[in-house]
């Protein structure tokens, strides 16, 4: 092995939340500028936007997550971006994500795959409503770690009581949400505090900047749960061989060779011989690898169906294998969501038609409240859904695992994506 | 309590590039499950290399579930499509070849003339073309995210109409690992299953994959000539300026493109391990760099994407 490629670096998924004009912009163009992943070229078309709109010299960070030319000519953001960069310890991927309208909808959407939500709050403004909403949706979509960043502190001083008062409001919210780790930062994205330096201005603060937290938090207890999940993607077969894989990607737990497992939703009982790759076969594998997983009986799986090891220990649960489903739904369609509408609802590897029961109730997202039996879900709604599917599906609770908890809606007329639900 | 990750302590917490790999697998095994045709696209570079050995992961033992197509400009690096046949040999898999001299003798798109040609932007015809000639419903690219602007928004799944655009207003949300790859008949989507990936991560997948690419990706002696600040390869489908001297000087290849299209970098990385620290150490974009397509506007590309290219 080279040099370069025995650096191992592990991955860490970022989303990234903020009202508008709290500094998000800047402070991505701050992570990307200092961690090096801007390139010449890529600056200097910066340096000449700065000017062009400026009229003046220095450098306008956010620019550099400038969007597209369509959004720019229509003054609005269309969509979730994604900006990559990396340090020797880490590579990031970061979901950027719009703070108008369809916020919920975007937000759903880079939040669904975060180990970590970037929160930010300006320090002049402290705990506003649009950081309840955006706190709730990361708890919500059970992003493990926050990180809220304090911005503009160079605009009240480096002040370490008003910095204090903002992390005292924000733990009183995070207690009524689910949140399992959070970590509070003083920044200035402008001037570069805090962001990958550590500051000069703010002695009073001991914690590490934001990128060394980002680099150094441990992941090791995120890992999607205990329980060992395999459902079934692709069936490879080579007839000359007279060969059959289940292939697939781990969405919970280690596979071993000689684990016990249950085929779901048929129930049929075999062992695993095999945990195989392009490059032999494996003593154990863990989520999120690409695999292929033989069988020692001719159970006759397919895509859809879901290999899970059979619980051994207090601390490992079987899924349910049922047709009734009850989900916190994000909605994300112009067209409102009522009882008895008929949907396709894609879980897993597995797709099966959906009809909602009852709307069991709707978020008001400004009070975090939950308001009964509403009428509809519409457009950006958050509410608890009763489904029954045509078939029956083998699931996990979301807060116990992200993949196998679950699942989007399809509007079979339109072909859209119009909901996302996580399974309660 | 900070703990610092070692993948290496433990075999069961994957690195980086393991991640982006089992990501792309997945990707590739959803697509062939759901949509009815799809193709690979295999142009003989860097990136397309990449998704070849991905697809053998996803697939073997089995064959491919979809042929490889090549959009031929017939102004390619004679090494490139040497590398292409071989690679295809090898894999036993089937290649379409999809001629854009084709579509300029059929009439359907016309040769640009003078010494700035290029047959880039009649690929993309050649392309759709081929496209609906052959009923595909879906085709992978191997292009990335980190590419450019326009790049940075689009899905991994990206829908187009039957004139292959790109719409970003009307983009599918994608949550999780779940992709909804439903498509109306004469609509297709393009998949990009390395889509999360950076030049650099391509390069470090290479090496570690110990993966054959095409010698022009390392230094060699090679005539050529400056233009707009970029060395470009003399042959046959270039025409020079006046006042442009060819030269004989030690090159090597980012990206391997149309010849008319493509520069190449004063290098002599020989090898892979140093092509990778140049890339690591490297201050300039691949496309800023090498594609001169993309330098004649700022939203060149999100204009090309629009209208239907890759
Ligand atoms: N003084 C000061 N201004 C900042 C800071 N961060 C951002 N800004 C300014 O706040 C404004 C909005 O920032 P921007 O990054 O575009 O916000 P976004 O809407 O959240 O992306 C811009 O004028 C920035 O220069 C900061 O830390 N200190």
């Amino acid at each position: 092995m080279t040099p370069v490629t025995a650096l191992e670096t592990s991955l860490l998924r970022i989303a990234t939340a903020g009202s508008v004009d709290d500094g998000k912009s800047t402070l991505i163009g701050r992570l990307l500028y200092d961690s090096k992943a801007i390139l010449a070229d890529q600056l200097e078309q910066v340096q000449e936007a700065s000017e062009r709109r400026s009229g003046e010299g220095g450098l306008d960070l956010s620019l550099l997550t400038d969007g597209l030319r369509a959004e720019r000519e229509q003054g609005i953001t269309i969509d979730v971006a994604y900006r990559y960069f990396q340090t020797a310890r880490r590579k990031f991927v970061l979901a950027d994500t719009p703070g108008h309208v369809q916020y919920t909808r975007n937000m759903v959407t880079g939040a669904s795959t975060a180990d970590v939500a970037i929160i930010l709050i300006d320090a002049r403004h402290g705990v506003v409503e649009q950081t309840r909403r955006h706190t709730f949706i990361a708890s919500l979509l059970g992003i493990p770690h926050l990180a809220v960043a304090v911005n503009k502190m160079d605009l009240v001083d480096y002040a370490e009581d008003v910095f204090d008062g903002i992390v005292r409001d924000f733990l009183a919210l995070a207690r009524q949400l689910r949140v399992p780790d959070v970590q509070f930062f003083p920044i200035s994205a402008k001037l570069g505090d805090n962001v990958v330096d550590a500051s000069t201005t703010m002695p009073w603060y001991a914690g590490t900047p934001l990128l060394e937290h980002l680099e150094t938090m441990s992941l090791a207890d995120d890992v999607a749960g205990q329980d060992a999940r395999f459902p079934v993607q692709w069936v490879i077969r080579d007839h000359d061989a007279d060969y059959r894989g289940y292939a697939g990607t781990i969405a919970g737990g280690v596979l071993r060779p000689g684990d016990a497992v249950v085929v779901h939703p048929s129930g049929v009982r075999s062992t695993i011989a095999a945990v195989e790759t392009l490059d032999g076969e494996l003593d154990a594998a863990a989520a999120p690898m690409s695999v292929t997983v033989r069988l020692t009986d001719n159970v006759d799986a397919s895509r859809g169906d879901m290999i899970v090891k059979v619980p051994s220990g207090d601390d490992e649960q079987a899924p349910v294998v049922t047709r009734r489903i009850t989900a916190d739904v994000a909605w994300m369609s112009e067209d409102a969501l009522r009882p008895g509408a008929r949907l396709a609802l894609k879980h897993t590897t597995s797709t099966v038609r959906a009809i909602v029961d009852t709307l069991d109730d709707v978020l008001d997202i400004t009070t975090l409240e939950r308001v009964a039996a509403p009428a509809e879900l519409t457009l950006n709604d958050i509410g608890r859904v009763q489904l029954k599917v045509s078939r029956e599906l083998a699931v996990d609770p979301y807060e116990r695992n992200r993949t196998t908890g679950s699942f989007i809606l399809i509007d079979e007329s339109t072909n859209e994506t119009v909901g996302a639900g996580m399974i309660r | 309590m900070t703990l610092i990750e070692d993948p290496a302590a433990n075999p069961l917490q994957l690195s980086h590039l393991r991640v982006l790999e089992a990501e792309a697998i997945h990707i590739m095994r959803e697509v062939a499950a759901e949509l009815e045709k799809p193709v690979l696209l295999f142009s003989g570079g860097k990136d397309s290399i990449v998704l070849l050995r991905l697809a053998e992961k996803a697939f073997r033992p089995g064959r491919f579930p979809f042929p490889l197509m090549h959009v031929d400009t017939g102004h390619n690096f004679p090494e490139v499509i040497e590398f292409r046949d071989r690679r295809v040999a090898e894999l036993g898999e089937r290649l379409i070849v999809a001629s854009v001299q084709e579509s300029i003798d059929a009439g359907r798109v016309k040769e640009e003339t003078g010494p700035r040609a290029s047959r880039n932007r009649l690929q993309t015809t050649t392309l759709l073309d081929a496209i609906e000639a052959n009923g595909f419903d879906a085709a992978f690219g191997g292009a990335r995210r980190d590419e450019e602007r326009a790049r940075a928004k689009e899905r991994i799944f990206s829908f187009r109409d039957d004139f292959g655009t790109w719409d970003p207003k009307r983009q599918r949300p994608e949550l999780w690992s779940l992709y909804n790859g439903r498509v109306a008949r004469g609509e297709s989507v393009r998949v990009f299953p390395l889509s999360n990936w950076t030049e650099l991560d391509v390069w470090q997948y290479i090496a570690e994959e110990q993966l054959e690419v095409p010698n022009i990706y390392f230094a060699h002696e090679r005539e050529v000539f400056k233009r707009d600040g970029m060395l470009y390869a003399t042959s046959d489908h270039m025409e020079l300026i006046d006042g442009e001297e060819p030269f004989t000087t030690s090159v090597r290849y980012r990206t391997v493109g149309d010849m008319s299209c493509t520069g190449a970098v004063a290098s002599t990385a020989a090898d892979l391990e140093t092509v990778v620290g140049e890339i690591a150490a490297t201050r300039i974009t691949e496309r800023g760099e090498t594609r001169a397509d993309d330098r004649v506007t700022e939203a060149a590309m999100e204009d090309r994407k629009v209208a239907g290219y890759f």
